[in-house]
């Protein structure tokens, strides 16, 4: 992936970490697109390539902060350690469980081959 | 004689039903039917459920009542009702209908709250205005021309126009409090963890809270009471330290509100920063010490959300792929992966696809560090911030929104515009505070929002000082443009 | 010098073991197997908009016990991990495991005096179980396709990794042949890899013998048996030393074993590029295992088989081989112990368990040691043992020995005179072999002998038997 002219720096202690210079390109925008399997037309991936551009470019303003030294917060609040005893409860009838299903047969789920 | 539902707050529909000068039907009724007459142009609904909640209504006037039973309410369409459909405002999920119900659509039905319908939503609650829904538009009640904010736009409007006294919203970057404000109605976003998000229809799992609207804090405060529970479906719930009251004080004697005076100057309109001052200075002539906070990180919020909402969501989206629900779109021949991809193109819609986009690059191969991890060590600063500031003050005021109600058609095309009416709320999502936006009055014409962010479980305390100064602004919340009609 | 000698394999394992819980992992529907599809889901393991997971504390347990049992070290504070990727057997398009943080680091098992590190051991969700339909191959409009059964999707997993210190296909078999049979004896899974409870994929590359940089390692999969797994390892040795021989280079794949043709097919991957874009996951919080309860299930844990075999040869004199033979499976170990407590002797029990499979779980233990006492004193002959008594006793299991011996008259005959007319009997009726004998063919003797043993039907010692015969014959 392309990552512009400046370089992701390493974050040393102490440093700045500097965040790659936005200019992701129609390629990036394909590769993510694949990731997430979005299938884009030609004009949504320009589009989509302009506006992820811009919206980078703000995100950026993050570059300038010292923050090696910060843990980072996974969770918000919450206790931790939260766990459930081992026990079973009757599982959704089938009927409704399938009732959703776009493609069903034989009590199954059917998709196209992988 | 039908009952005029515009200003009816939930505590004088308890009073009627209580004095038996209405049945639970007519009260349902008076709302479905000026629902019917005038949600057209507004569109605050996507749809309604008549039949059950008279039936509701008619089980609860042959059995007894007690409480918020029989109070009406609206439910935005990302909670999860068992046998509903239930669309969190995307084509992806048109018709589909949940197999279980919602932990907090349980305690609404547990209270005895009817259920009206299901209100209109930025698609997957990504989005200030609802123009990012799949099923149309809602327009402010106060200004047809306008939006009502985002993403909880419909309930909001609900409330706003008489459609129902109450409504459940969700707030995940300020999906409550901004379209409260717009919208000139109380809403809340609780603290994170007080509300259970089972059922929740997941945008950012870290983020997401369910909260109330309504046209009083008091009324905010019983609906949140009803709701605010330990879910053990929901590991991430906790129960609250203490149970939430209505509130009833009168003074704000003794309260210290802190303002970040510094994150105003992120492009507050003059009337919003106006309206602000002035109920500043009402809380003031109530006993309040307002002082500076410094939230030396909270200009960085916004950026972080950005990363950090959109990386979870790009992970929690991923399950539409048309195999177990849902929308399913494919052509003879296609490989699952082909399936996979027509499908999300045409039941996403342009700024869920583009979030979805954003999270994916953020927290793909050689950007996770810069992107994604670093959002989330800003986050901790914030929330060091709110720790610090919160050694010095018991709350902390901002206007809610920094503009008023815009016009429909104006950010749409310009996503970081859009993204910035969220600069003020986004900070306390990060940290999991609660906050509340109360109207403040006008501007223009249009409501303005006061907001209220309290430390974690102090929702007691936020509740309370908002109601007093609630009282002082009396805030008129029936829109003049509602007054027109009968 | 040979392939072998100049090509040392280097293999590491992933082994994914299904925990035997009541519950999922992650939501509270049956965990079990051979029900009809889709018969145990529910909104959670089934990707439902709005579901949440919620951690099941049995899992968390035999997490910790398997951690325990291979000596590693157990996380204080871990958490889950959001693993992403497409694919229809994935009902939220990522499955919560553990990343950087899992519950169990560090460890190892030693296996014929070979230790073998652990990396890490870590908990996840299984995913659901996918069914090739349709049409043969291609992909001709709407004949084929692939049917989803979620009964699977979420059943709790732990997934140990292996450092790459196996030395050989043998090793490797025997590695998890240990592991297996210690997994087992702690309960906390059947390790049945007919049903998939037990799972193995190698990671196998080649170097230089003497040489301690890594090659390029393949990944293989589908090996569901030892014997697959053996063959599929042998084979993929034998296919990179070929390739590194003529010069060139292994390419990093992920290679599918057949069982059907033997061979190892490249497969294209599931995933273009494996960007999982792991981050933690928002919905669990930290997982820290309180210290006690750790210290109970350490506490708790019975002998091991490594542990064990160490033992069996300190305690019982036992060889090696013996001793890891007998402790094929927590059931056989057992049974040994108890024929070896109840009949006295180690050895014995040992020969007989070893030699007879079939006893362990047929004939109880009191039985076979009452036979082995049977055969120390005396009283019978070993002959009589194998060839008459056992038969009976595993025929009619619950049969007393000592009653059948007194029954049917299998006493081995002691009394000196009885055995010397048996004795003189077959001297005078064998006198061709007599004269052999005494002309000097010593090894004549044994068909005298052999003539006596038909006569007492087995009853008499051998040894007994023949020193009489010399004592009569050289007079």
């Amino acid at each position: 992936m392309s990552r512009g002219t400046a370089a992701a720096g390493e974050s040393a202690p102490g440093a700045s970490v500097i965040l790659p210079a936005v200019a992701i390109t129609r390629d990036d925008v394909l590769h993510v697109a694949r990731l997430a399997r979005l299938s884009l037309t030609d004009d949504e991936a320009a589009t989509m390539e302009g506006q992820l551009s811009t919206i980078l470019g703000h995100v950026d303003a993050l570059s300038g902060l010292d923050l090696a030294a910060v843990e980072p917060t996974t969770h918000a609040l919450g206790e931790p350690d939260v766990t459930r005893p081992d026990e079973a409860r009757p599982s959704w009838p089938r009927e409704a469980v399938l009732e959703n299903a776009p493609a069903a047969q034989d009590g199954a789920f059917r998709v196209p081959a992988t | 004689m039908t009952l005029d539902t515009r200003g009816l707050t939930a505590e004088r529909c308890i009073q009627l039903l209580d004095g038996r000068e209405i049945s639970c039907r007519e009260l349902v009724s008076a709302y479905l039917d000026r629902i019917a007459r005038e949600d057209g142009p507004i569109h605050a609904f996507l749809r309604t459920r008549r039949e059950s909640a008279l039936a509701e209504a008619d089980a609860l006037d042959r059995d007894g009542r007690s409480g918020l039973a029989g109070v009406p309410i609206a439910l935005k369409d990302i909670l999860c009702t068992r046998g509903e459909e239930t669309t969190a405002g995307s084509r992806i999920l048109a018709g589909h209908l949940p197999i279980y119900d919602a932990g907090c659509v349980t305690r609404v039905k547990e209270a005895g709250l009817i259920a009206l319908g299901k209100t209109n939503m930025d698609e997957f609650a990504m989005g200030s205005s609802t123009e990012n829904s799949a099923f149309g538009v809602t327009h402010n009640p106060w200004a047809p021309d306008r939006v009502p904010g985002g993403s909880s736009g419909g309930s909001s409007a609900a409330v706003a126009a008489g459609f129902a006294p109450l409504a459940l919203g969700t707030d995940t970057g300020g999906s409550i409090r901004q379209p409260a404000a717009l919208c000139g109605v109380v809403g809340m976003k609780p603290t994170y963890g007080a509300v259970s998000r089972y059922g929740l229809i997941a945008f950012a799992s870290s983020l997401d809270q369910v909260g109330p609207f309504a046209l009083t804090v008091r009324d905010c405060a019983l609906l949140l009471s009803a709701i605010a529970a330990h879910d053990r479906c929901d590991t991430t719930s906790v129960e609250m330290p203490e149970p939430v009251r209505v509130p009833d004080a009168e003074t704000l004697a003794g309260v210290r509100i802190g303002v970040p005076w510094a994150l105003l100057e992120q492009g507050v309109e003059a009337g919003v920063r106006a309206s602000f001052e002035e109920s500043l200075a009402r809380a003031e002539g109530l006993g309040a010490a307002i002082s500076e906070v410094a939230l030396a990180n909270a200009e960085h919020a916004l950026p972080a959300y950005y990363l950090i909402a959109p990386a979870e969501a790009s992970a929690n989206l991923a399950r539409f792929d048309g195999v177990r629900y849902g929308l399913r779109v494919e052509e003879p021949g296609d490989s699952v992966a082909d399936m996979y991809g027509r499908t999300r193109a045409a039941g996403f819609g342009d700024e869920v696809k583009r979030r979805i986009m954003l999270g994916t690059y953020a927290l793909s191969a050689g950007y996770y560090d810069a992107y994604y991890g670093m959002a989330q060590r800003v986050r901790t600063m914030i929330r060091r911030d709110f720790d610090s500031a919160f050694a010095e003050v018991d709350l902390i005021a901002t206007p809610t929104s920094p503009t008023v109600a815009f016009g429909i058609g104006e950010r749409i095309d310009d996503p970081w515009a859009m993204y910035a009416s969220d600069v003020l709320t986004v900070p306390a999502n990060l940290a999991g505070l609660p906050g509340i936006s109360i109207p403040s009055g006008l501007a223009d014409g249009l409501p303005v929002g006061f907001q209220l962010i309290g430390p974690a479980f102090a929702e007691n305390r936020i509740l309370e000082a908002a109601h007093a100064l609630e009282q002082a602004i009396g805030f008129d919340p029936v829109p003049p443009a509602l007054r027109v009609t009968a | 010098m040979s392939p072998e000698a100049r090509w040392e394999p280097v293999i590491g394992l992933e082994i994914h073991v299904q925990l035997s819980t009541e519950s999922k992992m992650f939501c509270r529907c049956a965990n079990r197997f051979g029900d009809e599809p889709n018969t145990l889901t529910c909104p959670v393991c089934l990707g439902h908009p709005g579901a949440l997971p919620t951690v099941n504390e049995g899992a968390v347990e035999r997490a910790i016990q398997i951690g325990l049992a291979l000596n590693s070290e157990i996380a204080e504070s871990c958490l889950f991990h959001r693993k992403n990727y497409f694919y229809p057997d994935s009902p939220k398009a990522y499955q919560i495991s553990q990343y950087d943080e899992p519950i169990c680091s560090g460890g190892h098992l030693d296996v014929d005096g070979a230790r073998i590190g652990i990396t890490r051991a870590h908990l996840e969700e299984d995913a659901a179980k996918l069914v090739h339909a349709g049409g043969a191959g291609g992909r001709i409009a709407g004949s084929d396709y692939s049917l989803v059964d979620f009964n699977r999707c979420g059943t709790p997993l732990v997934e140990i990794v292996t450092e790459p210190d196996l030395r050989s296909p043998e090793q490797a078999v025997a590695f998890l042949s240990l592991l297996r049979n210690t997994l087992q004896t702690i309960g906390v899974s059947d390790c049945d890899m007919e049903k998939g409870s037990f799972r193995c994929d190698a990671n196998v590359s080649v170097r230089p013998a003497g040489s301690d940089r890594l090659g390029t390692k393949t990944e293989l999969k589908n090996m569901n048996s030892f014997k697959f797994l053996g063959d599929g390892m042998a084979a993929e040795i034998v296919r990179q030393v070929e390739i590194l021989d003529s010069g060139g280079d292994v390419r990093q794949e992920t290679l599918h074993y057949d069982p059907a043709t033997r061979e190892l097919h490249a497969r294209r991957s599931k995933e273009e590029a494996d960007d999982y874009r792991y981050f933690p996951e928002p919905d669990l919080v930290p997982l820290a295992p309180p210290r006690q309860m750790v210290d109970r299930l350490a506490r708790e844990l019975p002998e091991l088989p490594a542990a064990r075999i160490a033992r069996f040869r300190a305690d019982h004199g036992l060889s090696a081989q013996d001793a890891t033979d007998l402790n094929a499976s927590p059931r056989v170990a057992a049974y040994f112990e108890e024929v070896a407590r109840e009949s006295g002797d180690a050895k014995a029990a040992a020969d007989w368990v070893r030699n007879q499979p079939a006893a362990v779980g047929l004939i109880p233990a009191a039985g076979l040691a009452a036979l082995i006492r049977l055969i120390a004193t005396g009283t019978i002959t070993s002959t009589i043992a194998r060839q008459d008594l056992y038969p009976q006793l595993e025929r009619d299991p619950s049969a007393d020995p000592g009653e059948l011996v007194e029954q049917q008259g299998l006493a081995a005959i002691g009394d000196a005179d009885e055995l010397g007319q048996m004795v003189d009997q077959v001297i005078a009726q064998n006198p061709a072999f007599v004269e052999q004998f005494r002309g000097g063919k010593d090894g004549v003797i044994n068909a005298l002998v052999g003539q006596v043993m038909k006569q007492t039907r087995g009853r008499a010692d051998a040894r007994r038997v023949q020193e009489l015969l010399r004592e009569r014959l050289t007079v």
